[in-house]
C-alpha cells in the first residue's frame, strides 16, 4: 500500500484562518480535493511539512451569478459539470470539467485544484524508488532535466484542462493572503517554468474564478489523450470567439494546452481572426498558426512530433464547432464520449 | 453428449457459485487476511539494473522502532524458479542484482510504515556492470552476462527444428513471402496487487497464504527454497483478483514471508505496490519475428520458416516453455505441409517475462495472420476464403506431431463474417473505414507438468454424507474464471443435485487433491475430467445401494433434479440425500477420487513436450476500424468473435472469458506497452520500466471499449468434460492481427508491429504519401548462430514422431541448484 | 473553529474519527496520516473496500461518501469526520441483495470480484440519482473504474438489468431482487 508521510493538518473554517495559518508556516501546502496533492504525497514528490485543507471552507463552494459568473475555488468539478450556466453559456469550461480525469476524480478534485495542478512529466510522475533510479531531476531532488539534459529549467508540462478553457473565456482569479488580496487575469497566474509554473505567492490562497459576462461569446474546449477517461490531456485547444451581427469575429481566443508549462495564449492567431469570419480558409490558417505555436516536449504520453501535428486537426475541430458544424462524431471519436 | 438439452446445468447460464460472494466483497484476497499479532514485510529493491553487491548494511534498519526482523540474501542459501532447467532466482539477491526492482533485503515490522522507514535506513554498497537493454544488445555485449548457466554470453535458450525440407517446398512454392514483425511486451495488470501471508502454526508447520495461480508450484519452490519438507508446508491459493498468467511463478515475497514467519513466529504479510507488481512481471515477452512463408497459386500454405527473437529479461521463469511456444502452434490452424523454425531467448537487465494470457503464441500469431492479409492481396484473394480454404482438418496430426481433435474453426470463419457483413463490406468501405480478419487456436491444457512427472495432472475428491451435502475437494485455483463454478457444475449434473448442495475446497495443498494451478488453459479440461471420474465413482456407490433397495440392478438407476429413482417406477424414488443414508449404510462413509492425465504425445523428439495439448479450441475475429487520416488517429466501433469451446459450460461465465480476452487483446492492440527507458550512458547508468503506473500503462477504460459480438461455437471435443475446450485465452490471439489487417484495409498502410498506435499509422500515411511501401515495423532480423536443427520429417513423409539425427547441443553450465532441487523433489 | 492535529508518523498518536458506516454510527482512532481506505481496511476491517493502486489511477477503492462516489485511496481518514460512507459491506439489506448485487452476480458482471464492490458502488451512485440511464451514461460513469477480467460489456448488460428490476419492483410486479445465496433451479 502507498502511504502518506507524515504532516500537520489543519482544517480552518475561513479563508481568512486559513490565510493566517499559510503565513506562520514556512513549509505548508493548501488541501483541496487532494487528487493532486495526495499521490505526490505518496510518491514523495510533494512533501510539505503541514496541510491546511480548504475543504471545511463553505465560501470556496459558492458559485454566484452577478455580471458575469464567479466561481469559488472549492466548487467541484463535478459541480461545474452539473451547473446549467455553465454549460450553457460556459460550454468550453463545462467541455473542460467534464473531461478531467474521472468521475470519481470529479467528485473530488475543485477547479482551484486543476487550475494549480501540478505540473507533470514522465520522470516527475514517479514514485520515489523509481526517481532514485535516474537520480532524479530538477523538479524534485535532482538538478537535471532528463526531458532535455541542457535545458537550464524544468519542461514539466502543464496538464490542466480546465485553465486553457477558461483563458480563452478571459477569466480573471482573485488571491488573498494575510497581507491582503488581489485579482489578475488568469493567464497572468502562469509562467513556462515547469518548477515555478503559478506566480501565486506560497502564503497566498486561490479563492475566485470570476469569469466575465458570456454575453455572445462561444467556447469550446477540445482535449486529446490516449483513453476516454483517466487520462490528462497531451494536447488540449480552448477557443472562445465573439461573433458580430454579420458572423464576423470581434474577439478571440485561442489557448493551447499540453504543449508547454503553461497553458500557451495564441495571440497572433487571435489578432489574425479579428475582423474575420469563419470561412475553412481562415480555419486552416488558423490551425497551422497554432500547430506552429505549439512546442510539445517528450514528457508526457504520445511523442512530441504527433502531438505537434495533431494540433491543426485538434484547432480545426474547435473552430469548426464555434463555426456551427455538426462536430458530434468528430468529438465522440476523439473524446471516447459525447460530451452533450 | 452433443445436446446440451439432456444436461440439467451444463450449458444453461446460470449465477456462479461464487458469484454472492463477489458482489457482497466477502471474497477474501490475501490481503484481506487479518491474524492475532500479524507483523508487515516490505521489500528493499535495487535501484540500479545490474551489479554487484559488495554490501547490506541492515545494522541501522534493525534499530528503528517497530522493526522486528531485517532478511537479507545471506539468510536464503538456495535457488528457486519455476522451471527445473532454471533455477535461478533467489528469495533476496545475494551476490547480484539484475534489474531494478531486483530484491535486495526485507524488513518486517509491526506495521507498514515502520517498515517502509526502515527500508531508507539500509544501506547497500553496489559495484555497477555493464547493462543490457534489449536482445539486439544483449548479442552484441555477451561480455556483460547476466547468468553463468546461459548457453552463451547472454543467450538463454536457442531452438532448431525442421519438420521436412522447407527450404525445398519454398523453392518449388508459387510466391514466398518474406517478413519481420515485432511485438511489443506487455503486462497482465490484475487488479489485485500480489499478497502474501505466511503463518508458523505452534508445531512449527508453515502455512502460506498468496494470490497465486499455482499453488503446487509454490509448494514446491518454497520447500526447495527454505529446505522445509514439503509435507510441513501449506498453500493456500487465495481467490485472485485477477491473474492473467502474472500469478503462475513463485516470487520472492512469498519466499520470504515464510522465513520470516518461521523465524518470529507469528503472522507475516506482504503486500506488493503498483510499481513492485510491475517489476514481478512475467508478462509478454517483446518477441521480434521472421517469416518465410511459401504458398501455392491458391493461397495453400506449402512450407514455412519462423524465427523468433525474445527479450526475456532477467530471470528464466518459464522462459524455455515461452520459446517454445512462439513457434510450436503455428501449424495448429492451418494446414502446414512443412514447418522449420528457429528460436532464441536472451537475457536483459529488466524485470523477467514469462506466460501472459495466450502464453508465447500471441506474438508469432500476430505475424502470421498478418501476413495471410498480405499473401491473399497479393493474390487478389478474399482473405476469408483463403482462410476457409486451409483450415487444419479436425483429427489432424501437424507436421510436428501435434494431435488435434474437433475444429470449429470454418464455422467460426463463416460466423464472423456473416455478422458482420464481410462480403459487401470488406474492401468497399469508404476511406478511413475497413475491417480485418484474423484467426487462431490455442492448446486446452498444456500435455506435460513443468516438472517432469508420470502422476495424474489434476485430481478430485468428494466426500458425501448422509445430510445430503457433497464436499469436492481440489487444487485448481479460483482466479476469476470460473473454476470454482466449472467444478460445482460437473459434479451437480452428474449427481443430479443442485449446486447449492456442493461445498466447494479449492487451492489448499493440505486439504485438497494436487491440480497443477490455473495456467495454459487446463483446469475445465482437466480439473473437468477429474470432477466427472470422482463424480461417477459416488453415483456407481450410490446407484448400487438404491438398486439394492429397489432390488433393481443398477444400470436402471437414475439421478435428476435431487432424485435418485428407478427408470420406469415412479414410486420407486428416493430424495438424494435418503439415497445417501442407503449408500452410507452400505458402504460406510463415502468418498470417491477422479484424477485426470492427458493423453501421451504422439511427436517423441526432443522438445516434442511442448505443444501437445488434449485438446485445441478455435478463434475467429473480425475487427472495424476507423481511422483518420490527417493524424492517425484510430476508433474501434466493432469487433466480432466467434470462439470453439466445445462446450460452454456456463454460457454466462464462458462468454466472459471470451470477451475479456478481447478487451485485453484490444488494450494489446492499442495501447498498451512495457517499454523501458534507458538514460543517456555518458550521463547514468540507468535502465528503467518507463512507466510503472496504472496511470501511465494504459488500460482500456469503458469509454474505450467497443461493442463486442461473441458467438460461442461448439464443436465438443472428445477430450474434454462434455466436449469442452478452452475459452480465456484463444479469442485474445485473433484481436491485433484483425486489428492490423483492418488498419491495412481502412487506409493502406501495413502496421507490422504491436501496439498500433496513432502515431505510426501517421508515420506510415507518410511514408506511403512519399511513395514509399506505407509500412511501420521492423526491417531486419538479426544474425544469430542457431544450432543443427532436430529433424524430424512429418507424419506424411513417413515419420514416425522421433527425429532422425542427433545435433550435440551444447549443455547449459551446471548448475550446482539442479541437485538441492532433485533432493526435495524425492522427499 | 480552527482545528489543528499534529501528526507523526512513527509516534502514532491516534485521531479519533465519528462518522456514520453504512448507516450505523462509528467511532474509530485511527493513525492520522491514513487515508480513508486504510482506516476502512485496517481499523474498521472492512475489507470489501480494494486497493489497486493506492494513487487515484484504477477505482478500484471507491466508496460512497454522502452518497457521492469518491476514491478512498485519495481521501483522508481526518476528513471522514461527521461523514456518511457506503461501502459493499452495507450494500445488501436484510439479507437481501440489493438489484445490483443479484444481476452482477447472474449476469457475469463480476469475473475475479476484485473491481466490483467499487463498481456496484458507483453504479448503486448512479441509479440512485438517475434511474434509468441509457447505456452511454452507464459507460461514462463507470469510466473510472478499470476492470481487467469483462471487457466491460457483461457489467453495462447487468447494470440495465438491475435497471429493468428495480422498476419491477417499484411497480409492485412479482420480481423481487434474488435473496442471498438464492438457490438456482435450472
Amino acid at each position: 500500500m502507498m502511504r502518506l508521510p507524515q504532516f500537520h493538518y489543519y482544517r480552518p473554517r475561513d479563508v481568512d484562518e486559513a490565510a493566517q495559518i499559510l503565513a506562520g508556516e514556512d513549509d505548508a501546502m493548501v488541501v483541496a480535493g487532494g487528487t493532486d496533492l495526495l499521490p505526490n504525497m505518496k510518491r514523495r514528490q510533494q512533501t510539505p511539512r503541514t496541510l491546511v485543507a480548504l475543504r471545511h471552507i463553505d465560501s470556496l463552494k459558492k458559485l454566484t451569478n452577478g455580471a458575469g459568473l464567479t466561481i469559488g475555488a472549492g466548487v467541484t468539478l463535478t459541480s461545474l459539470e452539473q451547473n446549467k450556466t455553465v454549460k450553457s453559456a460556459y460550454a468550453g469550461l463545462w467541455q473542460a470539467a467534464a473531461q478531467v480525469a474521472t468521475p470519481h476524480l470529479r467528485n473530488m478534485g475543485t477547479l482551484g485544484g486543476n487550475i494549480c495542478l501540478d505540473t507533470r512529466c514522465n520522470y516527475y510522475d514517479q514514485n520515489h524508488e523509481w526517481r532514485k533510479a535516474i537520480d532524479f531531476c530538477m523538479k524534485k531532488d535532482g538538478d537535471i532535466c532528463w526531458v532535455s539534459t541542457g535545458s537550464k529549467k524544468c519542461l514539466a508540462t502543464s496538464s490542466t484542462d480546465t485553465a486553457p478553457a477558461l483563458i480563452a473565456l478571459r477569466a480573471e482569479v482573485e488571491l488573498v493572503s494575510a497581507a491582503g488580496r488581489r485579482t489578475l487575469p488568469l493567464q497572468h497566474l502562469y509562467q513556462d517554468d515547469g518548477i515555478h509554473y503559478l506566480t501565486r505567492r506560497r502564503e497566498e490562497i486561490l479563492t475566485n474564478i470570476i469569469l466575465p459576462q458570456a454575453g455572445a461569446t462561444r467556447s469550446t474546449y477540445w482535449k486529446l489523450r490516449r483513453r476516454g477517461s483517466f487520462d490528462f490531456p497531451v494536447l488540449s485547444v480552448a477557443a472562445a470567439l465573439e461573433f458580430d451581427e454579420h458572423d464576423v469575429i470581434a474577439d478571440a481566443r485561442v489557448v493551447l494546452g499540453a504543449v508547454a508549462s503553461q497553458p500557451v495564449v495564441c495571440a497572433a492567431v487571435n489578432e489574425q481572426l479579428r475582423g474575420k469570419g469563419l470561412t475553412d480558409e481562415v480555419i486552416e490558417d488558423m490551425a497551422a498558426a497554432c500547430a506552429k505555436a505549439a512546442k510539445p516536449v517528450k514528457n508526457t504520453d504520445f511523442a512530441p512530433h504527433w502531438r505537434k501535428r495533431a494540433v491543426a486537426h485538434v484547432t480545426r475541430c474547435a473552430l469548426r464547432e464555434l463555426r456551427g458544424d455538426d462536430m458530434r462524431e468528430t468529438r465522440k471519436k476523439l473524446a471516447r464520449q459525447s460530451l452533450i | 453428449m452433443s445436446n446440451t438439452d439432456t444436461f440439467s446445468i451444463i450449458g444453461k447460464p446460470r449465477r456462479r457459485v461464487d458469484g454472492a460472494d463477489k458482489v457482497t466483497g466477502r471474497t477474501c484476497f490475501a490481503d484481506d487476511i487479518i491474524l492475532p499479532r500479524m507483523l508487515h514485510c516490505k521489500l528493499l529493491r535495487s535501484h540500479v539494473p545490474h551489479a554487484r553487491i559488495r554490501s547490506v548494511d541492515v545494522s541501522r534498519a534493525e534499530r528503528h522502532p517497530g522493526v522486528n526482523l531485517v532478511l537479507t540474501g545471506r539468510d536464503f542459501p538456495n535457488e528457486y524458479g519455476i522451471l527445473p532447467v532454471s533455477q535461478d532466482e533467489q528469495p533476496l539477491c545475494r551476490d547480484k542484482v539484475r534489474f531494478v526492482g531486483d530484491p535486495v533485503a526485507a524488513v518486517v515490522a509491526r506495521d507498514e510504515f515502520a517498515a517502509e522507514e526502515a527500508l531508507d535506513l539500509i544501506k547497500v554498497e553496489y559495484e555497477p556492470l555493464g547493462t543490457i537493454s534489449d536482445p539486439v544488445d544483449a548479442l552484441n555485449n555477451p561480455a556483460a552476462r547476466l547468468h553463468d548457466y546461459s548457453e552463451e554470453g547472454n543467450i538463454h535458450k536457442r531452438l532448431s527444428y525442421e519438420f521436412g525440407d522447407v527450404e525445398e517446398s519454398l523453392a518449388d512454392s508459387a510466391h514466398v513471402f518474406e517478413d519481420v514483425f515485432f511485438f511489443e511486451g506487455n503486462t497482465h495488470l490484475p487488479l489485485e496487487q500480489h499478497a502474501a501471508v505466511g503463518m508458523q502454526e505452534a508445531d512449527g508447520r508453515i502455512t502460506l497464504w498468496s494470490s497465486t495461480q499455482c499453488p503446487h508450484y509454490v509448494h514446491r519452490a518454497v520447500a526447495k527454497a527454505l529446505d522445509i519438507p514439503m509435507a510441513h508446508i501449506r498453500v493456500i491459493a487465495s481467490p485472485n483478483g485477477g491473474g492473467f498468467g502474472g500469478k503462475t511463478d513463485p516470487f520472492n515475497h512469498e519466499i520470504v514471508v515464510v522465513k520470516a514467519a518461521q523465524m518470529l513466529g507469528r503472522p507475516v504479510k506482504c503486500c506488493l505496490n503498483r510499481e513492485e507488481v510491475f517489476y514481478c512481471h512475467r508478462g509478454r515477452h517483446p518477441v521480434l519475428m521472421k517469416f518465410r512463408t511459401g504458398v501455392d497459386e491458391n493461397g495453400a500454405l506449402t512450407g514455412m520458416h519462423l524465427q523468433t527473437l525474445l527479450d526475456g529479461g532477467a530471470y528464466g521463469s518459464y522462459g524455455v516453455a515461452s520459446t517454445f511456444y512462439t513457434a510450436v502452434l503455428q501449424p495448429v490452424t492451418y494446414h502446414l505441409p512443412r514447418y522449420a523454425f528457429d528460436a532464441c531467448r536472451m537475457f536483459t537487465n529488466k524485470p523477467p517475462c514469462g506466460p501472459k494470457r495466450g502464453h508465447g503464441t500471441v506474438q508469432p500469431r500476430f505475424g502470421q495472420e498478418v501476413q495471410l492479409d498480405k499473401i491473399a492481396a497479393k493474390l487478389d484473394m478474399d482473405p476469408a476464403v483463403l482462410r476457409l480454404n486451409i483450415v487444419e482438418k479436425p483429427g489432424a496430426l501437424t507436421a510436428n506431431y501435434l494431435k488435434i481433435g474437433s475444429i470449429g474453426l470454418a464455422q467460426c470463419i463463416n460466423t464472423v463474417t456473416e455478422r458482420c457483413g464481410w462480403k459487401d463490406r470488406y474492401g468497399k468501405l469508404p476511406e478511413g473505414k475497413g475491417m480485418g480478419l484474423a484467426c487462431s487456436s490455442y492448446l486446452t491444457g498444456a500435455g506435460n507438468s513443468i516438472y517432469w512427472n508420470a502422476m495424474p495432472h489434476s485430481g478430485v475428491q468428494l466426500k458425501l454424507d448422509r445430510s445430503g451435502k457433497v464436499t469436492v475437494f481440489c487444487g485448481a485455483t479460483e482466479i476469476g474464471q470460473g473454476s470454482d463454478d466449472v467444478l460445482v457444475a460437473t459434479i451437480a449434473e452428474i449427481l443430479g443435485i443442485d449446486p447449492l448442495d456442493i461445498r466447494c475446497v479449492t487451492g489448499d495443498t493440505d486439504l485438497t487433491p494436487v491440480d497443477l494451478g490455473s495456467y495454459s488453459s487446463r483446469v475445465t479440461l482437466m480439473m473437468g475430467n477429474a470432477a466427472i471420474q470422482a463424480a461417477e465413482r459416488a453415483r456407481g456407490m450410490i446407484a448400487q445401494a438404491v438398486a439394492e433397495k429397489f432390488a433393481t440392478d443398477t444400470g436402471s438407476i437414475a439421478f435428476s433434479n435431487g432424485r435418485v429413482f428407478e427408470i420406469g417406477q415412479p414410486e420407486h424414488v428416493l430424495s438424494f440425500r435418503k439415497a445417501l443414508v442407503c449408500a452410507e449404510e452400505m458402504h460406510g462413509s463415502l468418498g470417491t477420487t477422479g484424477s485426470y492425465t492427458p493423453p501421451d504425445p504422439p511427436g517423441k523428439y526432443k522438445g516434442g513436450g511442448v505443444g501437445p495439448s488434449p485438446a485445441y479450441s478455435y478463434t475467429a475475429a473480425v475487427v472495424e476500424v476507423d481511422v483518420d487520416t490527417e493524424t492517425g488517429w484510430l476508433t474501434v466501433p466493432r469487433v466480432y468473435i466467434a470462439h470453439d469451446l466445445g462446450r460452454a459450460m456456463n454460457p454466462v461465465l464462458a462468454r466472459g472469458q471470451v470477451e475479456g480476452s478481447v478487451y485485453m487483446g484490444l488494450g494489446e492492440a492499442l495501447m498498451e506497452e512495457s517499454a523501458f527507458r534507458r538514460l543517456p550512458a555518458r550521463l547514468s547508468n540507468a535502465l528503467v520500466h518507463r512507466e510503472p503506473s496504472m496511470l501511465e500503462y494504459k488500460s482500456p477504460t469503458s469509454c474505450d471499449m467497443p461493442e463486442v459480438i461473441t458467438d460461442m461455437i461448439e464443436h465438443p471435443d472428445d477430450n474434454g468434460p462434455f466436449g469442452a475446450k478452452e475459452a480465456g485465452q484463444g479469442p485474445l490471439l485473433p484481436v491485433m492481427p484483425a486489428l492490423a489487417n483492418a488498419v491495412y484495409d481502412a487506409v493502406g498502410v501495413r502496421i507490422d508491429e504491436v501496439p498500433i498506435t496513432a502515431e505510426k499509422i501517421l508515420q506510415a500515411l507518410d511514408d506511403k504519401a512519399r511513395g514509399g511501401a506505407g509500412r511501420v515495423g521492423p526491417d531486419s532480423f538479426p544474425d544469430i548462430e542457431w544450432p543443427e536443427p532436430f529433424r524430424v520429417p512429418p507424419p506424411w513423409e513417413g515419420g514416425d514422431g522421433n527425429a532422425v539425427n542427433k545435433p550435440a547441443r551444447k549443455r547449459a553450465a551446471k548448475m550446482h541448484e539442479m541437485d538441492k532441487f532433485k533432493k526435495v523433489d524425492a522427499s | 473553529m480552527n482545528r489543528v492535529t499534529t501528526l507523526k508518523r512513527s509516534t502514532q498518536e491516534n485521531a479519533h474519527i465519528s462518522c456514520r458506516v453504512n448507516g450505523e454510527p462509528v467511532q474509530v482512532s485511527v493513525a492520522p496520516c491514513k487515508t480513508l481506505l486504510e482506516m476502512l481496511r485496517e481499523d474498521l476491517r472492512l475489507t470489501g473496500t480494494k486497493h489497486g493502486c493506492e494513487l487515484g489511477e484504477c477505482g478500484a477503492c471507491a466508496v460512497l461518501v454522502d452518497g457521492d462516489p469518491i476514491l478512498s485511496c485519495l481521501s483522508l481518514a481526518l476528513d471522514a469526520e461527521g461523514c456518511a460512507i457506503d461501502t459493499i459491506e452495507g450494500m445488501a439489506q436484510d439479507g437481501q441483495l440489493h438489484p445490483l448485487q443479484a444481476a452482477f452476480a447472474d449476469l457475469g458482471g463480476a469475473q475475479c470480484g476484485y473491481c466490483t464492490p467499487a463498481i456496484l458502488l458507483t453504479a448503486k451512485a448512479l441509479l440512485d440519482r438517475q434511474p434509468n440511464p441509457g447505456r452511454d451514461r452507464i459507460r461514462e460513469a463507470l469510466s473510472g473504474n478499470l476492470c481487467r477480467c469483462t471487457g466491460y460489456q457483461q457489467i453495462f448488460e447487468a447494470v440495465e438489468e438491475a435497471i429493468l428490476r428495480l422498476r419491477r419492483t417499484e411497480q409492485g410486479t412479482d420480481l423481487k431482487s434474488v435473496p442471498v445465496g438464492a438457490r438456482h433451479n435450472p
